[in-house]
């Protein structure tokens, strides 16, 4: 048992810009081609990972786990979090979870953190992934464990206040910023501003050649397989389709004098 | 398919909208564009339009007939000083007891930082559906069924969602998709008062309000804004980018390549993973137009774009297009401006 154990749920997501979607079922195609560790979730395991080395310094023995849902493949990306600096991981992986909407993800990794052998203090997931898009799994995440959760964290303050078992909080509302209190255990989501992903160390390649990344399928965590997946979605696509971008747009044409005489006479029609 | 959690779904009827307030009880602005389609909605499906608000004591219920000029039948107001400050979980508890006793068929929410915080803890307590940014809403009168379409991808694909077993169906919608209704001053509906249970207790203290954090000048809310890309060239010719800026009284704005060369803060980004900006005017400089940069640019209302590349995509999404040096043409518009 640590003193201080942080989960951060990382999501693997399309690389490249492009996305295929199965025609049939309207979810995504995921072949693992490119996979990159969602930009939000490398901020919010540099922002454990930053704790870490804090709570460090006060002499607690802390422990990041990182957990995600996904493909076989996910697996090298976690192991990657390992040479970072996460101590563990748990890759839950079964056809019963391929097309979750944001409930049934929730589900899943849910069960999946409870099956770890130790209870966390501090969730964090990222603010939102750039693929879905809906910046639910974490607020749904603190929901089910019933815990406060506040998002779009751009500061943790220092580790004076978490060893007393509270937290200090600079994020995003709609007046702007604010900072908040609140008790542990509880969940966050973080912005990109609370810090960029650290390199890998060579202790920690090494770390991560030996650790072994849990792989776990729905049963291995108790899951019920009705609440998992396309059939534990109450959400469906049932229809997906490009966007038709074409707009009508006007050319400025002339010499550069004549285009910056056009466009001074557009702006001042304008205002 | 029965998924876990399915309900009877002649049992849910009405159309709520959340009413998001801030400390001072003022109405969020997209609360009433979401009154405007729930009034749509509601008149499909034969059903009524309940706005559901929390306030702090001093909360004024005559303010409230606002809400039923903008199209509520029933307004379901809660005052309580744990309403005050807009906690999630606070707010979670008061809406999953009104859903319990009151059943609607569907939720609408305002995506705001708040409502984004708040819809989804409701979802996973409902354990029902809960989809996000909708930018098209539709109804079948029939079955009830809402229509809720999306952009996913950073906006390079658009989605169609429905939740057909469970109740209530819900959705966040972002300020400015749907326009605000004019109000029709000779309406009537009630306003019922109602109370949040005993153990709804606030677990998240708010130590720095963000007033006092000072105002910040933020792109978001810029009505004007300049936008650079990597086609300026290069850092000695942001001092003449902000000269245009200035000239036309516009915030600085630019893509992630700008923010990685440390051009510019990342306060500045523009696009999927920095700030999505709605001006009346944006004038986009060197940008080629990513569709992640496209992602934070879609509310713009009028885009000029500057650009050597007469093919380059960024035109794809602009109402004017100029080919030209992004130098040369700002030079020359500084210098008809400033005359
Ligand atoms: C076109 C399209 C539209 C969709 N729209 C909706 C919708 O409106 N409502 C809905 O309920 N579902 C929707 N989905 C499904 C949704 O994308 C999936 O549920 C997905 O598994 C999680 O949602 P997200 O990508 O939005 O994650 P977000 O909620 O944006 O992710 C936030 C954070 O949660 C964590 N996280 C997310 N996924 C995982 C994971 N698999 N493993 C570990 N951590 C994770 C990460 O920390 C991440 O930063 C849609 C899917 C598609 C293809
Ligand atoms: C997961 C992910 C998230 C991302 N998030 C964002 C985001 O939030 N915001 C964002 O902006 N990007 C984001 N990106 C990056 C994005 O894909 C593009 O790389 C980026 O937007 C390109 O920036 P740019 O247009 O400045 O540069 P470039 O693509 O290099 O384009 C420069 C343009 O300038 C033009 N040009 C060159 N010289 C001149 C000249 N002398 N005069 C006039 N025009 C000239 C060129 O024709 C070109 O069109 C993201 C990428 C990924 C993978």
């Amino acid at each position: 048992m640590s003193d201080f154990h942080m989960v951060v749920c990382v999501k693997a997501v399309s690389g490249s810009t492009e996305v295929k979607m199965d025609p049939k079922t309207n979810t995504i195609v995921r072949d693992g081609k490119q996979a990159v560790i969602n930009p939000f979730d490398a901020s919010a395991l540099e922002c454990a990972l930053a704790l870490k080395d804090d709570f460090i310094g006060f002499g607690m023995d802390v422990r990041v786990t990182v957990v995600s849902m996904g493909i076989p493949a996910t697996e090298s990306l976690l192991r990657d979090c390992i040479a970072r600096g996460a101590d563990d991981a748990l890759l839950l992986t079964d056809r019963a979870f391929a097309g979750a909407d944001t409930l049934a993800t929730t589900y899943a990794l849910k069960c999946g953190i409870e099956a770890l052998d130790e209870d966390f203090d501090l969730l964090i997931c990222g603010k939102m992934a750039v693929d879905g898009d809906t910046a639910q799994i974490g607020p749904e995440l603190a929901g089910a464990f019933e815990i406060p959760c506040v998002t779009d964290v751009s500061c943790v303050q220092s580790a004076g206040f978490t060893t007393c078992g509270s937290l200090a909080l600079i994020h995003g509302c709609d007046a702007g910023e604010e900072t908040v209190y609140l008790e542990m255990p509880c969940a966050m989501t973080t912005a990109k501003e609370i810090g960029q992903l650290r390199m890998p160390s060579i202790a920690g390649i090494r770390a991560a050649e030996e650790a072994d990344v849990r792989v776990v399928s729905a049963a291995d965590v108790n899951a019920d397989p009705a609440r998992c997946g396309l059939a534990g979605s109450p959400t469906q696509v049932v229809r997906s389709f490009v966007p038709d971008r074409d707009q009508t747009c006007e050319a400025v044409e002339g010499t550069v004098p004549e285009q910056a005489a056009k466009l001074a006479k557009i702006i001042e029609e304008m205002a | 398919d029965e998924a876990a959690g399915a309900v009877d779904l002649d049992a849910y009827r009405d159309i709520w909208v959340f009413v998001q307030t801030d400390e001072h009880d003022a109405v969020a602005p997209v609360a009433y564009e979401l009154m405007g389609k729930g009034r749509e909605l509601a008149d499909a499906r034969g059903c009524r339009l309940v706005a559901l608000v929390g306030m702090s004591p001093e909360g004024s219920l005559g303010d409230l007939e606002h809400l039923v000029c903008a199209g509520a039948d029933e307004v379901l107001a809660c005052r309580d000083e744990r309403l005050r400050q807009n906690d999630a979980e606070v707010y979670a508890h008061l809406i999953c007891d009104l859903v319990a006793e009151r059943k609607p068929e569907a939720i609408l929410y305002g995506a705001t930082a708040f409502g984004r915080e708040l819809a989804p803890g409701v979802a996973v307590r409902l354990q029902t559906g809960l989809t996000a940014d909708c930018t098209v809403l539709s109804m079948d009168a029939e079955t009830g069924l809402l229509q809720q379409t999306r952009p996913a991808f950073g906006g390079n694909l658009m989605a169609t969602i429905i939740c057909p077993n469970h109740r209530p169906q819900m959705a966040t919608v972002r300020s400015g998709i749907f326009k605000a209704p004019d109000f029709d001053y000779g309406r009537s509906g009630t306003i019922t008062q109602i109370s949040l249970a005993d153990d709804a207790k606030a677990r998240v203290e708010i130590s720095i309000p963000a007033e006092e954090w000072g105002q910040q000048a933020s792109i978001a809310d810029a009505e004007r804004l300049v936008v650079v890309g990597r086609g300026i060239g290069s850092k000695k010719n942001l001092p003449l980018m902000r000269r245009l800026a200035e000239a036309l009284g516009a915030e600085l704005g630019c893509t992630r390549p700008v923010v990685e060369a440390g051009w510019l803060e990342y306060r500045h980004q523009i696009g999927q993973t920095g700030v999505s900006v709605s001006p009346k005017l944006l004038v986009s400089i060197g940008v080629s137009g990513a569709i992640q940069h496209l992602a934070g640019i879609g509310g713009a209302e009028c885009i000029i774009a500057i650009n050597e590349d007469p093919d380059a995509p960024i035109f794809g999404t602009a109402q004017y297009k100029v080919v030209g040096d992004a130098v040369e043409v700002v030079e020359e518009l500084l210098a008809q401006l400033e005359r």
